[in-house]
């Protein structure tokens, strides 16, 4: 699984304010913190109160940068602003993402293939989330296609099929699993599969216990990418654990703790 | 239309380790080896990278062994006992690049020698012949424990392998491989799981992966052979797709157990060496990074196969 850390993001309000006020200790640390609970990659967002998110994330990467060489996953829904966090880019670097929207895969296709990026699909467009799977499969399709026409290598797209609060899309989330596993019959090679996870949980009571339930059933049905919150000691023994059972890893009496040391 | 090949794409990596010290590092040796490092499964080329070609140790012992098949002792019959004379024979006439002292003279039932003698014996041995050495205990935890640290300290410098580290036992030996600068064999029973568990025990007590080396257990041609090399592919699928812990080089006993065959002791000229020779191969093409051998013309056998693997 390519974990990649949620937590750096400007809707949190100590990084809103770690941002405003350019104070790179914490965003340095919360990198470091979720590196060392596992995770492959980082997303970097300036969330919703930036003045200037273009400039925001440039110093966002120029700052993690200094403390790690993991992936940064540029997160933003302005082409503009994953376009200046690219310009600052030095590390493997992933663009989160891009819609089934024309308009955007014109622009974003071709910057994933000049910065050897990996590219997020979200199965979503100007019409808004998709309300069963074969929209959501029909939504992948075009940007499969978009992706295949430029020579975008389609292993390097990972599709998100849009995870709904189970408190909101109760009815759809069935058919959300199944589209993660239906995602790899589009074409070959194989496009990857992510979700942003915590979206799951928006909402309800028991937040950590409906997002490691989720990711255990989204692991059985092949997922290899989330977005999720490291730090969440349970969810990751429960990430690792239901890739063991996949046979995944070889078991040991310390597979908890060989995995955190890959 | 051409046919394309399809080719896995590996992310992991087997760790390289260093056996021997030469004199510019501070040791005697006359030179160094490297075992693993390899980027893809055994000989497929194509997918990955194979560093380092499979290396052969010839097994000499502290004392005569007394249950050696006619076909061996034929071959070291004017050594046994003389571990110094056994080695000369072996560096000089058999060209060995690599030997391996087994100390079975220390364990109690077999001469009980003190951790003293074998230590001065190690020292000797470190003067006498300048190759790499792979140092064996006597495979009683109580008195390895013991032996193996004095060893260590005798050969303090050489870079030496020793052995062997098992899930009961491993603390006083991987402490005493620290202290000296030795590499160390982890040994499983034909077990992956406590394979990877006693890398990942060994680890924590501060001893880098690249100073081990698991020894996987085998059996011979005709006695289980298929499981070990089960576990070995096994372990090599996972070191490379990314699992660290198991990503080690593997030394084999080929001789040993390819002699405990009834077949390889048969009265039979060659058959003994024709099974050693047969078992060290499949197990060179399971992943066998050092292997263990007695016969010496088993090991021109199978060095002269793995030339033929390395030149096609």
């Amino acid at each position: 699984m390519f974990v990649i850390g949620e937590l750096i993001n400007g809707m949190y309000s100590s990084i809103a304010r770690a941002i405003k006020e350019k104070d790179k200790e914490v965003i340095q640390k919360c990198a470091f913190d979720q590196i060392a609970a596992g995770a492959d990659a980082l997303d970097v967002n300036c969330g919703p109160g930036s003045k200037n998110p273009s400039s925001d994330i440039q110093w966002l990467v120029e700052v993690i940068q200094e403390v790690t060489d993991k992936t940064l996953v540029l997160d933003s829904s302005k082409p503009q602003v994953i376009d200046a966090g690219l310009k600052a880019m030095k590390n493997k670097v992933m663009i989160n993402s891009t819609t089934a929207d024309p308009q955007k895969l014109a622009i974003l296709v071709p910057l994933a293939n000049q910065y050897n990026a990996k590219l997020i699909g979200l199965a979503i467009d100007a019409k808004g989330i998709p309300q069963n799977k074969d929209q959501r499969l029909e939504l992948a399709a075009t940007i499969v296609a978009a992706c295949s026409e430029s020579g975008f290598p389609v292993e390097q797209l990972y599709l998100d099929p849009i995870v709904m609060p189970v408190n909101v899309g109760q009815a759809q989330m069935k058919d959300i699993l199944e589209t993660i596993r239906d995602f790899k019959i589009i074409s070959e090679p194989q496009p990857k599969t992510v979700i942003g996870l915590s979206n799951v949980s928006q909402g309800t009571l028991f937040r950590s216990l409906i997002n490691r339930t989720f990711l255990v059933m989204a692991v059985a049905y092949g997922l290899d990418a989330a977005i999720l919150d490291p730090t969440d000691k349970e969810l990751m023994d429960s990430l690792i654990t239901a890739e063991l059972i996949l046979n995944k890893q070889i078991y040991c009496d310390s597979y908890l703790d060989a995995y955190r040391r890959k | 239309m051409a046919i394309e090949l399809m080719l896995e794409k590996w992310q992991g990596k087997v760790g390289e380790l260093t056996l021997g010290m030469t004199e510019q590092e501070g040791g005697s040796r006359s030179r160094v080896i490297k075992l693993g490092g390899q980027t893809t499964l055994p000989f497929l080329s194509a997918e990955g990278q194979i560093p380092n070609r499979p290396r052969l140790a010839f097994e000499i012992w502290d004392i005569a062994p007394t249950d050696w098949p006619q076909e061996l002792n034929q071959v070291y019959t004017d050594v046994f006992g003389d571990a110094y004379g056994w080695a000369e024979k072996c560096v000089r006439e058999y060209k060995a690049e690599i030997l391996c002292i087994k100390l079975q003279g220390a364990h109690p039932d077999f001469g009980n020698k003190t951790p003293e003698q074998e230590a001065k014996l190690i020292g000797g041995l470190l003067k006498k012949v300048d190759v790499p050495l792979v140092i064996l205990g006597c495979g009683d935890d109580d008195k390895d424990n013991l032996i193996l640290p004095a060893c260590c300290e005798a050969a303090k410098g050489e870079r030496c392998l020793v052995g062997s580290a098992v899930q009961d036992n491993y603390k006083t030996l991987t402490a005493a491989v620290l202290a000296d600068g030795h590499n160390i064999i982890a040994e499983s029973p034909i077990d992956i799981n406590i394979a990877k568990q006693l890398n990942i025990l060994i680890s924590d007590l501060g001893l880098a992966l690249e100073r081990i080396v698991i020894n996987p257990t085998i059996g011979a041609l005709g006695y289980g052979l298929e499981y070990a090399y089960s576990i070995m592919e096994r372990a090599r699928l996972s070191a490379l797709s990314g699992d660290k812990m198991v990503a080690l080089p593997f030394i084999c006993l080929a001789g040993q157990e390819a002699w405990r065959a009834k077949e390889a002791r048969a009265d039979s000229k060659e058959r003994g060496i024709i099974w050693e020779a047969l078992t060290a191969t499949a197990l060179i093409q399971a992943g066998a990074d050092l292997l263990v051998m007695r016969h010496p013309q088993a090991v021109e056998k199978v060095n002269k196969y793995i030339d033929e693997l390395f030149n096609s």
